[in-house]
């Protein structure tokens, strides 16, 4: 390729901006003080401030891990601070009641909080730093009986779902991240979707992160009962800012007998810029639990942003005939790196799980693709079907496959298909003679390279990811 | 139409043109030949831009524009198109959706607008049947697991909807059985007038009894060693290269 496809890469992150809003924000650093002002602005229980400060005793004996194949300096965690929110927010009843500010932002992001702009079909959760600060269609999704709100709120009105379930499949002490964010989580979503239903939209929650030096840390629990459905979407950008700021979530899934959760992210968090400066660290722990007969659960992740992203959404299999599957993109360009895949734990008998997983590296992007599959001793007949592809373009970025199979059940089926490739210059040349740039030709290219996932997404996402990853990949053809 | 004057190209100090003359004409059809290695599938890679292979010497003119200085995709726009000898497989790119992606990137060269998903649907519809391509085909990613046949149809596809001004044909005839030959060749016939020209690069005169020359060309390492009418192939197919 002759085009220089650095040079193509220089498209400036769209989200980049500030919003300008008075904000109240707890004072840098760690400690029990901080862990009972989080609780008591939020009103919670005593329970919760309990659980709270029990993971952070965990956490303190604790180390940073440091196993996955990721270099960033050391993160001062008492240079951060733990809560961020717009001022005078108490939850508001309507949209007149959010600040104009907040409200404009969203509109610049795409994502209008009025309902009747909204895309038809898809209800919002609004994150902003530390709260939420609006959830649209929720008197319509309860006439179903389904709850979709803030887990601040969830505590408030159903503490009985939330602290049944809270931990219960992302123990406090789960690891570093997980034991950070379950002392100081601030908000997140909260969904349950009753027996028998299907939920009549998509559920979907916009995590913005805007204030300086503070971490974002939400909480997302969603409760599927028997057999009922629900897809939901997660969207996340952040202003550019030349330091670097952390972002550790922690996603609970339960899926009961014959429920479906399908659970897709698209990640956009700010990259950093050319030279590596600024941009979020993403460190999140996703989890679901299958726990019934034949549930499933579906991730489906689009990864594009973030300069640090550590990452592996996991299916514990439990119920016979159980489903896990996980499709994903992950898109490091100059110098991103990710470290993501997932875990796929087969208890129950004829549970199965898929793996599709494809990476892209650019620029002097790494990406990393680490992988289980555990086969327990009772898991009989399970199967796993996991395919790992990597494609690279230009010759400083690099790709790694780190998969890791452990079967304890001799009537278990195992597929695995890896591949890396470099973008074809073939490929290059004949899009290219046919009349297309070097960098449509790369972006055509990538994206069919992605169908197979992208073809999991909800049709509306499926067309944002497909954008999101042409502009992500400017500059990266060379 | 197009000038080569004098093209010397190396790949990997190699050189494989030494000394490449070829002047095409408005509306003329012209047919290379010679052994395999020769060079052939060179001068149409040089020709359409390919950037492994470098140009030492020489100069190539089309439509008295410097063709060496521009980019493939310039060449396309400007109307250059090579039916590839092994067209390439792209995964998960719908065949129809590279095609009209292509001719919306020539459209928007040419500062014409864009054509609209039905637009262009009806325009591909007219244009496959003829070619006996089926729907399915179209909607498949581009060549992924097309039979030899299927692909060289499908670039003889290509090449009707982007309406090219020179039209390089790089054995395009190569696996085809003797029903698609005809199909083949009753695309490129069709497109066949007084401004749009045609390089037919082949290695059987079979091909010539349909797509009928004004002229032939032998190419033997690296030039052009022999000129003619129609009959200088038939000649090729009795006597074979021995002679030069
Ligand atoms: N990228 C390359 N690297 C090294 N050698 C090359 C390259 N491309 C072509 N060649 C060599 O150049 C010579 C000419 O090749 P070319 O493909 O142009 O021949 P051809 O006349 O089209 O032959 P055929 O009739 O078999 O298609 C061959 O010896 C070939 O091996
Ligand atoms: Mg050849």
């Amino acid at each position: 390729m002759s085009v220089d496809l650095e040079k193509l890469a220089q498209e400036e992150y769209k989200y980049g901006f500030v919003t300008d809003v008075e904000q109240e924000i707890a004072p840098k650093g760690l400690n029990e003080d901080v862990i009972r002002m989080i609780s008591s602005k939020k009103n919670e229980p005593e329970w919760l401030l309990e659980w709270r400060l029990g993971a952070y005793e965990r956490w303190k004996k604790m180390k940073e891990p440091r196993w996955a194949f990721l270099r960033y300096p050391k993160i001062d965690f008492n240079d951060i601070s733990y809560y961020a929110a717009p001022k005078n927010n108490p939850r508001p009843k309507s949209l007149d009641e959010i600040d104009p500010e907040i409200k404009e932002t969203y509109d610049k992001l795409g994502i209008p909080l009025e309902e009747q702009k909204m895309l038809a079909g898809v209800a919002v959760d609004a994150v902003f730093d530390s709260v939420s600060v609006f959830t649209t269609f929720k008197e319509k999704l309860a006439e179903e009986g389904v709850i979709f709100c803030s887990i601040s709120e969830a505590v408030e009105e159903h503490p009985d779902l939330v602290r049944k379930y809270l931990g219960s499949v992302v123990p406090r002490g789960d690891n570093f991240y997980a034991a950070l964010n379950s002392a100081v989580f601030t908000d997140g979503s909260f969904v349950y979707i009753p027996k028998g239903v299907r939920c009549p939209m998509e559920l979907s929650t916009y995590f913005r992160i805007n204030a300086e030096n503070t971490g974002q840390f939400e909480r997302t629990l969603i409760i599927a009962e028997e057999g009922s459905y629900v897809s939901y979407l997660e969207g996340c950008t952040a202003p550019q800012r030349d330091e670097s700021q952390l972002h550790a979530a922690v996603v609970e899934l339960i899926a009961h007998d014959d429920a479906t959760i399908k659970y897709s992210t698209i990640q956009n968090w700010y990259p950093g810029d050319k030279q590596g400066k600024g941009g979020i660290y993403n460190f999140v722990t996703k989890r679901g639990r299958c726990i019934g007969r034949a549930s499933r659960i579906s991730w489906t992740q689009v990864e594009t942003g973030s300069a640090i992203t550590w990452k592996y959404p996991s299916c514990i299999l439990e119920g016979d005939n159980s489903v896990g599957e996980f499709y994903s993109v992950a898109l490091t360009n100059r110098l991103q790196q990710a470290d993501t895949g997932t875990k796929m734990v087969h208890v129950g008998k004829n549970t199965s799980s898929t793996i599709i997983s494809k990476g892209i590296s650019a620029g002097e992007g790494q990406n990393i693709y680490r992988g289980l599959v555990e086969i327990g001793k009772n898991a009989e007949k399970a199967r796993n079907y996991t395919q790992c592809d990597s494609m690279l373009i230009g010759d400083r970025c690099g790709a790694h496959t780190f998969p890791y199979i452990e079967v304890r059940n001799s009537t278990a089926h195992m597929e695995h298909e890896a591949s890396t490739s470099k973008i074809g210059e073939d490929q290059m040349f004949y899009c290219r003679q046919r009349g297309l740039s070097a960098e449509d030709a790369v972006s055509l290219i990538v994206n069919g390279f992605c169908k197979e996932v992208f073809k999991e997404l909800p049709f509306e996402f499926a067309v944002e990811a497909e954008k999101l990853l042409s502009v992500s990949l400017e500059g990266s053809v060379g | 139409m197009l000038e080569v004057k004098n093209l010397h190209v190396r790949v990997d100090d190699k050189e494989i043109l030494k000394g490449m003359n070829i002047t095409v004409a408005p509306g003329e059809v012209h047919s290379i030949m010679g052994p395999n290695g020769s060079g052939k599938s060179t001068l149409a890679q040089v020709l359409a831009g390919k950037e492994a292979y470098e140009v030492t010497e020489g100069e190539v003119t089309f439509q008295g524009k410097d063709l060496l200085d521009l980019e493939p995709e310039e060449r396309a726009c400007e109307g250059i198109f090579l039916a590839f000898q092994y067209p390439v497989e792209i995964p998960g790119v719908a065949n129809t959706y590279l095609l009209r992606e292509a001719l919306n990137a020539k459209r928007e060269y040419r500062e014409e607008k864009p054509l609209k998903h039905v637009e262009f649907g009806k325009l591909a519809r007219d244009k496959m049947k003829a070619l006996g391509i089926g729907e399915d085909l179209l909607k498949r990613s581009v060549n992924a697991g097309f039979s030899g046949g299927e692909k060289k149809r499908n670039e003889i596809f290509q090449m009707q909807i982007l309406e090219p001004t020179l039209a390089v044909l790089d054995e395009t005839d190569s696996g085809l059985d003797i029903d698609a030959l005809k199909i083949v060749a009753n695309g490129v016939n069709s497109m066949r007038d007084s401004g749009r020209s045609f390089i037919v690069i082949t290695h059987y005169q079979r091909l010539l009894n349909y797509i009928v020359p004004d002229f032939v060309h032998v190419m033997v390492d690296g030039k052009i060693v022999k000129s003619g009418g129609k009959e200088l192939a038939q000649e090729l197919e009795e006597k074979g290269y021995a002679d030069f």
